[in-house]
């Protein structure tokens, strides 16, 4: 019986390494994610098979699947109704179940272990696993109130420091409890502790920008994987371990990879700071041209190749449809046409190729930044939606920008840019974008979906 | 030092796996990240392995641990049953363009 159970959770954990790797691409990706969840049914059977004996009470049965029951239900019904521009919400929301569960295992674990005889060593799993899960279950809520645009930043100089200070106690308190100035019980310790991480949580989360949430969700995706593998620790169970760090590394990795295509450190992001720039030099007058919807339609109609750089806005704006259908007219009109991604464009990384396979655009055609830059000369035409930090020519060749150094897409290097915006309002890095004034560039204001659809219109007649 | 012996091999467990999880996730592509993401969200779900445990072993009549052990197995399971299906839900938005592709 043992060997089996042994088997089931070499399966399960194998699955969700094999699940991972399947990710890479996007043929194998759906077997991925198949896979990777029957190792968590079989993962969830074994368990439940090798933890059930016949004392166990009908009570606690019954509650279990229960839970179970309405657990999965709930999760089903929210997938199911979540527009794809809502996404990092949901995923965001779920993370905060997960450290949720997390916080909640470590409050009863306490109450139920003998706290005289325990080993120091299980305490200390047991205190890590609970604020990590409570630091990521209040963080991942914040997370989803920004995105949803129903929380502010809060930057000042109170929410800053108590966050540090209570940092600093998570990391002292135990520290003093173990050495025994303090005189309470380890649950009632413990329930202390579940409060000052989940406060914690909260001031962490509220000093960082609503652009910087994909890198707080992923990073806070990663400690909810190390939560679950402290928790594995605890019960010396190798699924949780191992499917714990997997996400930790996942996590992490993607993080630092955002933060890279941003230019910023991790630090940085986190403290919600930008490097001022130097000077108010940059903020004179710039000149730039407008154009109107038909002259965009009538230079579409001539360009044989066009290239479309989406962003942020074209999300806000629910355009990703209607950015398809511009493709596919100017596909039958036998022009080309790419769409090039800029790692961050999106809410999440890779956030928006999904919206975009959504809107049925092959994958074939979306270009990453670097195969995009290498070609852009031949395009006729460049289509910025709803983009703007990442074109921004300064930041390759003006050491005094703020954004300077981080990675773009040189728009301004094609024979013609067209930039959508709904107004002259900066980008999220609050700084002048130099290609507007460039001569090759102009911009078609208005809504995104709007224009495009009056593009759309246009073309038709032409 | 007793904990360490303990878990010596979980220790080398959790040092393999940093590795092979990273080198495993290196490799998958900006354009799967978001999947990704939902994807190892799911998996760290995984926790409600460890609420199934415990939830077999509080005693029937410690309603707060009952109370608080249920809600951890409904927020885990939530987390699994949410994440896989989400991630299903992007991951088909990829494939029937790769049928047009052959």
């Amino acid at each position: 019986m043992q060997a089996i159970i042994e088997i089931g959770y070499l399966l399960a954990t194998l699955s969700f390494l094999g699940g991972l790797k399947f990710m890479s691409s996007p043929k194998n990706a759906k077997t991925g994610n198949l896979i990777a969840a029957s190792g968590m049914t079989l993962a969830v059977v074994i368990t439940f098979i090798s933890a059930v004996t016949e004392t166990v009470p009908y009570t606690n049965l019954i509650i279990l699947f229960l839970a179970i029951a309405v657990g999965t239900v709930v999760g089903k019904r929210l997938s199911d109704k979540v527009e794809m521009t809502g996404m990092p919400q949901l995923v965001s929301l779920f993370n905060a179940t997960g450290g949720g569960c997390a916080m909640l295992l470590g409050l009863v674990e306490a109450n139920q272990m003998d706290a005289a005889t325990a080993i120091l060593g299980n305490k200390i799993l047991l205190i890590s696993g609970l604020i990590t899960g409570a630091v990521a279950l209040t963080g991942s809520i914040i997370a989803e109130r920004k995105l949803a645009g129903k929380v502010k930043d809060r930057r000042t100089k109170l929410v800053i420091f108590s966050a540090r200070f209570l940092l600093l106690l998570m990391f002292l308190l135990p520290v003093l409890y173990f050495i025994g100035f303090i005189p309470v019980e380890f649950t009632v310790f413990m329930y202390i502790l579940a409060v000052i991480a989940m406060v914690y949580g909260v001031l962490f989360v509220l000093p960082i920008g609503g652009a910087d949430m994909p890198v707080v969700i992923s990073l806070l995706n990663s400690i909810t994987g190390i939560a679950t593998a402290f928790a594995g620790f605890v019960y010396g169970n190798k699924v949780m371990i191992a499917g714990g760090i997997f996400v930790g590394a996942a996590g992490i990795l993607l993080t630092l990879l955002m933060c890279k295509a941003m230019n910023r450190s991790l630090m940085k992001v986190l403290a919600g700071t930008f490097k001022k720039s130097k000077g108010g030099a940059a903020e004179e007058e710039q000149e730039f041209k407008d154009i109107s919807v038909s002259e965009t339609a009538l230079a579409l109609s001539f360009a044989q190749r066009v290239a479309i750089v989406p962003g942020y806005g074209l999300a806000v704006a629910q355009a990703q449809h209607t950015c398809g259908q511009l493709q596919q007219m100017l596909e039958k009109r036998n022009c080309e046409v790419d769409y090039i991604i800029h790692p961050v464009a999106g809410r999440m990384p890779g956030h928006m190729n999904v919206l975009l396979a959504e809107a049925n655009v092959e994958y074939s055609r979306l270009k990453e930044m670097d195969e995009g830059n290498e070609n852009m000369s031949q395009y006729d035409m460049v289509l910025v939606i709803g983009a703007n930090d990442v074109v921004n020519p300064a930041a390759e060749n003006n050491p005094d920008s703020p954004v300077y150094g981080m990675p773009i897409i040189r728009a301004h290097e094609s024979k013609q840019v067209v930039v959508m915006k709904r107004s002259m309002g900066k980008g999220y890095a609050g700084v002048q974008n130099d290609l507007f004034g460039l001569d090759n560039c102009s911009i078609l204001f208005g809504d995104a979906k709007v224009s495009l659809q009056e593009i759309i219109n246009q073309l038709k007649l032409i | 030092m007793d904990f360490i012996n303990q878990h010596i091999q979980e220790i080398y467990f959790v040092i393999f796996c940093v590795f092979i999880g990273i080198e495993v996730i290196s490799n998958v592509p900006a354009i799967l990240h978001t999947p990704l993401m939902s994807g190892a969200n799911a998996i760290s779900g995984v926790i409600l392995v460890g609420a199934i445990i415990v939830m077999l072993n509080v005693p029937e009549d410690d309603y707060l641990n009952l109370t608080l052990g249920g809600i951890a197995v409904f927020l885990g399971t939530l987390n699994i049953s949410g994440g896989f299906f989400v991630t299903g839900r992007m991951l088909k938005m990829f494939s029937p363009k790769k049928e047009n592709n052959k």
